[in-house]
């Protein structure tokens, strides 16, 4: 086994999935095979070969540092699904000790 | 201890779409798809932006990669509306520089790790404090702002020393005009790891991170106050574990901050949204034609080629503008040490009651040295020059024109000062007697009175000669 359960749950949790134990069961099953597919990589011999972030031989394009128009406060804030004024409204995050 | 330094850029769009940058607008009256992540936005880098990068880069002495890329550091937050923000990890644009700062007469040199381009979070308020608010308010204007972080290696050993390198450090995005060094609108702000290590260990402890650091005395105060846990920590053996801690500005204390996010696992991945930066020599050698002479090599100047002191020194390179002024003022007025009281005692204080900057200031160095020469040349009394200093400031008129209309030509006729003399001595002879009798300190009174009557124009060397004179026959 390349992954546990305890990794599924973790990276689970990092993206804010909710998972339940017969679905930790089977995707730590399941990722555990894809990783091991993607193990295949491995034979190759990559010796003196550049790692490769992007997959084209383009470079990056830039913009002038022009300000435009926004968006209205309105259009932005249509999907909030709570506001207060001109805020989106979230529920608080920070615990301390 | 090491210090993160996250710098806002005055440019005018953000950094990935051409939202406007503006402090103080209208909560997300500054947003757009791109900068509240909304999908299939893609962004597009701002090249001042990459200038601005590697004129910092040059200024810090570090090497600017021709290649970097952008990276995606994955967390949830509210203030973060993607989910993760772009910054660079890897492949940063400049690595391995230096900032020199002054420690007393020594120079001591703080290395820099790395200084990357990376977008601002947006905003959380809360109508009550952050511990008791029952939800938090998002505006993301701020979102997408363009940064540069600037990371020191822990070469600093004191909060004092904190703080010398922050100051430098903000003097020089000031002279390079990309940053306004606004501490209180978070233009400028400082996270610190700070770490202890037994005597003679050279390996430095585990580290922990202070945030929420938003001017310099609370940063000093916070370093002192987690440097001392530390060491008391470990006295009593316990451990110091790596965390994000918070200052409190109210209690003077760091208390541990642990989001619902398990700390440090943000998954960077080559983002994938943007292509590499590749930075040729011609737009490197094009920047560096644009870069000013820096503070620290401008205080050595002032030091080496006007004989100032340090004190002098630090405070007139503390400014760009200031330090213009200073020396298109002795370039009139060529006597270094004058013109430099003159700027940091009036001047500043003028300057600072009228919150005017020095480049805008309506007294001009040419009027100063002006004043100066008039009372050089013994024209006006040095008391007249300062009397009339606020006036020239507000009004910015000629120190010339100004001395004649209102007559403030100093007196130098002998009979015009011996004949008032006369009439103070005459008026009072109970202090003649006390003075004659060895209270000498009575000369004050004297010419107290004498500068009276004369609204402050006697020549002030004259009238003591005279005074001396006559009182002591």
């Amino acid at each position: 086994m390349k992954i546990t359960k305890d990794v599924v749950e973790h990276v689970a949790h990092l993206g804010r999935l909710e998972l339940d134990p017969d679905e930790v069961e089977l995707y730590t099953v399941q990722v555990d095979s894809i990783l091991e597919y993607m193990d295949q990589l491995n034979l190759l011999d990559t010796e003196g070969i550049e790692p490769m972030s992007h997959p084209m031989p383009v470079v990056c394009v830039l913009r002038d540092d022009v300000a435009k128009d926004s968006f209205s406060v309105d259009a932005s804030t249509q999907n909030a699904p709570e506001k207060k004024g001109s805020f989106f409204k979230v529920p608080p995050i920070i615990e301390i000790d | 201890m090491g210090l993160e330094v996250h710098a806002h850029l005055l440019t005018n769009s953000k950094l990935f779409c051409g939202c406007s940058t503006k402090f103080g607008a209208e909560p997300n009256s500054h947003t757009c798809p791109t900068c509240m992540g909304l999908p299939g936005a893609l962004p597009v880098l701002n090249r001042k932006v990459v200038d601005f990068a590697i004129k910092l880069g040059l200024a810090l002495h570090c090497d600017i990669n021709r290649r970097s890329i952008f990276a995606r550091k994955n967390y949830f937050y509210p203030d973060l509306p993607k989910g993760y923000q772009i910054s660079q990890y890897e492949e940063p644009i400049c690595e391995n520089g230096y900032l020199d700062v002054f420690m007393g007469d020594t120079k001591k040199r703080i290395r820099v790790k790395r200084v990357h381009m990376e977008e601002d979070a947006g905003k959380l308020v809360h109508e009550s404090t952050i511990e008791t608010s029952s939800y938090s308010m998002v505006d993301y204007n701020r979102s997408s702002v363009p940064l540069l972080e600037i990371v020191s290696e822990p070469d600093i050993r004191t909060p004092e020393e904190a703080i010398l390198y922050l100051k430098i450090l903000r003097d020089v995005l000031i002279y390079l005009e990309i940053c306004d060094g606004n501490m209180e609108e978070g233009s400028f702000r400082c996270d610190a790891n700070v770490s202890v290590r037994r005597k003679g260990e050279a390996i430095l402890g585990t580290r922990a991170e202070l945030k929420n650091l938003n001017s310099f005395r609370s940063i000093e105060r916070s370093l002192d106050y987690e440097i001392t846990r530390q060491i008391e920590l470990i006295k009593k053996g316990g451990e110091v574990v790596q965390e994000t801690r918070l200052f409190n500005v109210d209690e003077g204390i760091t208390y541990s901050m642990r989001g619902k996010e398990e700390a440090h696992d943000y998954r960077y991945f080559p983002e994938p949204d943007l292509l590499p930066l590749v930075v040729d020599d011609g737009w490197i050698a094009d920047v560096r034609k644009t870069l000013p002479e820096l503070p620290i090599e401008k205080m050595e100047r002032f030091m080496n080629e006007y004989g100032l002191p340090k004190y002098d020194v630090e405070i007139l390179s503390s400014d760009k503008g200031l330090a213009g002024y200073f020396e298109e003022t002795v370039k009139i007025f060529p006597e270094p040490k004058t013109v430099s009281n003159w700027i940091m005692t009036e001047l500043l204080r003028e300057l600072k009651d009228g919150n005017v900057s020095p480049k805008d200031s309506p007294l001009s160095p040419a009027h100063l040295a002006e004043l100066l020469a008039l009372i050089k040349d013994g024209t006006i009394s040095i008391k007249i020059g300062k009397e009339i200093f606020p006036e020239l400031c507000k009004s910015g008129a000629s120190p010339k024109r100004l001395v004649a209309d209102k007559g403030l030509v100093q007196i130098s006729d002998e009979t015009a000062i011996t004949s008032i003399v006369e009439a103070v001595i005459a008026r009072s002879p109970k202090e003649v007697a006390e003075f004659k009798a060895g209270k000498e300190k009575l000369l004050g009174f004297f010419v107290g009175q004498v500068m009276k009557e004369m609204k402050g124009k006697a020549n002030p060397k004259l009238l003591n000669e005279l005074l001396l004179k006559r009182l002591k026959d």
